[in-house]
């Protein structure tokens, strides 16, 4: 227990550290994702063939060999960046492209007839996005955005290994020290179920809030299955 | 425009569109002279800003020696081949070995979360939502510093192994747990007017559509299973990510070997979710037919 008593200020940097990169890295990555789905709807096909490219390489690579090509990689051509922002580049990066698929799904199950409607009504590219179907789209990709937030919690672990000084970092720093495993490990488990419960705790209140046939929007009889649900790293 | 001749022109597109049922094709019209002049504007613009990031990527390893042809081409030398190719071994055999464990324990998992015992269901709750929210690297320091301070030790192998087969478990029970869920009512009715109880119901009847359904998912797991494994940099177990880390503190090459790694993870990953995906097209496509 000293272990902790006398590390608190240590403790807390590594939780603040490891909020900061996850929300960092998922807000970002929110921004850059919805960009990116609508430049794979959109007519111009560079920008279509750009964010297909992106989104292949970004997830299939794995995290840690982004984050270790981003921290390591980019001092050798030129481009120094604190390791904090390293890790926060690495996770965007890569979240970023979960979203734009997980967007890209989402726009695809607003019923046609509704994207038809607003055309009709005069509406441009943009505008029956911006008004019509990306509203309609986020609430059917709330769940989903909560499995890549969970993603990005769980990946911000993996800044630990380029050096940032995250919650997994100093826990296991003291336990090298301390020899308390067991008390370090739970303390570190305790902040990354506590981020993750929390993240769908709060998509489900989101969810709950949006849906359109609430209270009981959850009686749908036969589920359909996602394939890519959970398919992050 | 004629009215007919409108309907006409319109009609295989239209049927063509609800075939599909995607929104994604009636965001914008097909353009006419005007529309088609700004995409191509715009195509040209933005084809030029794609190309001139790429230019200033390049002229960035340029300007610091990276792109040094020396640097690069010995990985066509056999010897460095065959150096990575002994890392992809390593993480071939990790994935694979997590892969046939971590699959058929999912399933138990899924199965005792879904079982009518409430305390056998709320054990795997608790068990499966744990090693979903956590880091595998957590689990693997686990296995690397606290046990060992238990007199617990296993080889690096088994290390790697058993942090990835606890929570690929954990993911794979929930997509099992879907596949169940997803298998239609009507089966469940059916199975039980033939009189088949519970227990036979789920493993006649169930469980091989089920599994079936589930596959395309199992498939990106596998892909979740190789990207966990280069975790092997950590606990240094020979594996692709390692042996470039390996390979890096002799040859100092460390921009070109990390970047040959990350291409062969992303190649191998991109084939997977290729494979995985078109397996879900293609039973899709069947449910619709039948």
């Amino acid at each position: 227990m000293e272990a902790i008593a006398e590390n608190v200020p240590l403790l807390l940097q590594g939780i603040a550290y490891t909020v900061a990169l996850t929300l960092l890295g998922y807000v970002l990555a929110l921004i850059v994702g919805t960009a990116l789905a609508v430049c794979r709807v959109s007519p111009i096909p560079p920008l279509r063939w750009a964010a297909t490219v992106y989104v292949e390489i970004f997830r299939n690579i794995p995290l840690l060999s982004l984050l270790i090509l981003i921290a390591f990689g980019l001092p050798d051509v030129g481009l120094r960046l604190p390791y904090f922002w390293c890790g926060v580049l690495g996770l965007t990066l890569s979240s970023a492209a979960f979203v734009c698929e997980n967007v890209r799904s989402g726009i695809n199950t607003v019923p046609v007839g509704h994207a038809e409607a607003a055309r009709s009504i005069g509406l441009g590219f943009f505008g029956t996005l911006r008004f019509v179907v990306l509203p309609q789209a986020f609430r059917t990709m709330i769940q989903p955005l909560v499995n890549v937030f969970i993603g990005t919690v769980i990946g911000s672990a993996l800044c630990s290994a380029i050096a940032v000084s995250e919650i997994t970092w100093v826990t296991q720093t003291l336990n090298i020290q301390y020899a308390q495993a067991v008390l370090m490990f739970l303390v570190a488990g305790a902040v990354y179920l506590g981020m993750s419960l929390g993240g769908s705790a709060l998509g489900g209140v989101i969810e709950r809030a949006v849906s359109p046939d609430a209270p009981t929007g959850r009686s749908r009889g036969r589920s359909a299955l996602d394939v890519t649900a959970g398919a992050q790293a | 425009m004629s009215a007919a001749a409108g309907t006409t022109r319109h009609a295989p597109r239209a049927a063509h569109r609800r075939a599909t049922h995607s929104a994604t094709q009636v965001l914008f019209d097909a353009p006419g002279p005007k529309g088609r002049r700004r995409i191509a504007l715009l195509s040209v613009l933005s084809a030029a800003v794609i190309l001139g990031l790429l230019a200033a990527g390049l002229w960035q390893f340029q300007k610091n020696g990276q792109l040094d042809p020396a640097k690069w081409v010995v990985y066509l030398r056999v010897d460095y081949l065959a150096f990575l190719g002994r890392g992809l071994l390593g993480t071939l055999q990790v994935t694979a070995v997590a892969a046939v464990v971590a699959f058929p324990f999912g399933l138990l998992l899924a199965l005792a979360r879904l079982s009518r015992f409430g305390a056998l269901s709320s054990v795997a709750t608790v068990w499966i939502e744990f090693f979903r929210g956590i880091p595998m690297l957590l689990v693997v320091y686990a296995f690397l510093l606290a046990l060992p301070a238990y007199g617990v030790t296993f080889p690096r192998f088994w290390m790697l192994v058993i942090p990835m087969i606890l929570v690929s478990a954990a993911t794979t029970a929930e997509v099992f747990r879907a596949g169940i869920k997803a298998v239609d009512r009507g089966q469940h009715e059916a199975a039980s007017a033939i009189g088949l109880g519970r227990r036979d119901a789920l493993v006649h009847v169930i469980l091989p559509q089920a599994v079936r359904l589930v596959l395309p998912s199992l498939i990106l797991a596998l892909v979740t299973l190789l990207k966990d494994s280069t975790l092997g940099y950590v606990v240094s177990y020979n594996e692709l990510q390692f042996q470039g880390k390996t390979m890096v503190s002799i040859t100092r090459y460390l921009v070109q070997t990390y970047v040959v790694v990350s291409v062969i993870y992303i190649a191998l990953n991109f084939l997977l979710t290729r494979i995985a995906l078109a397996l879900d097209a293609r039973m899709k496509a069947r449910a619709v037919a039948s």
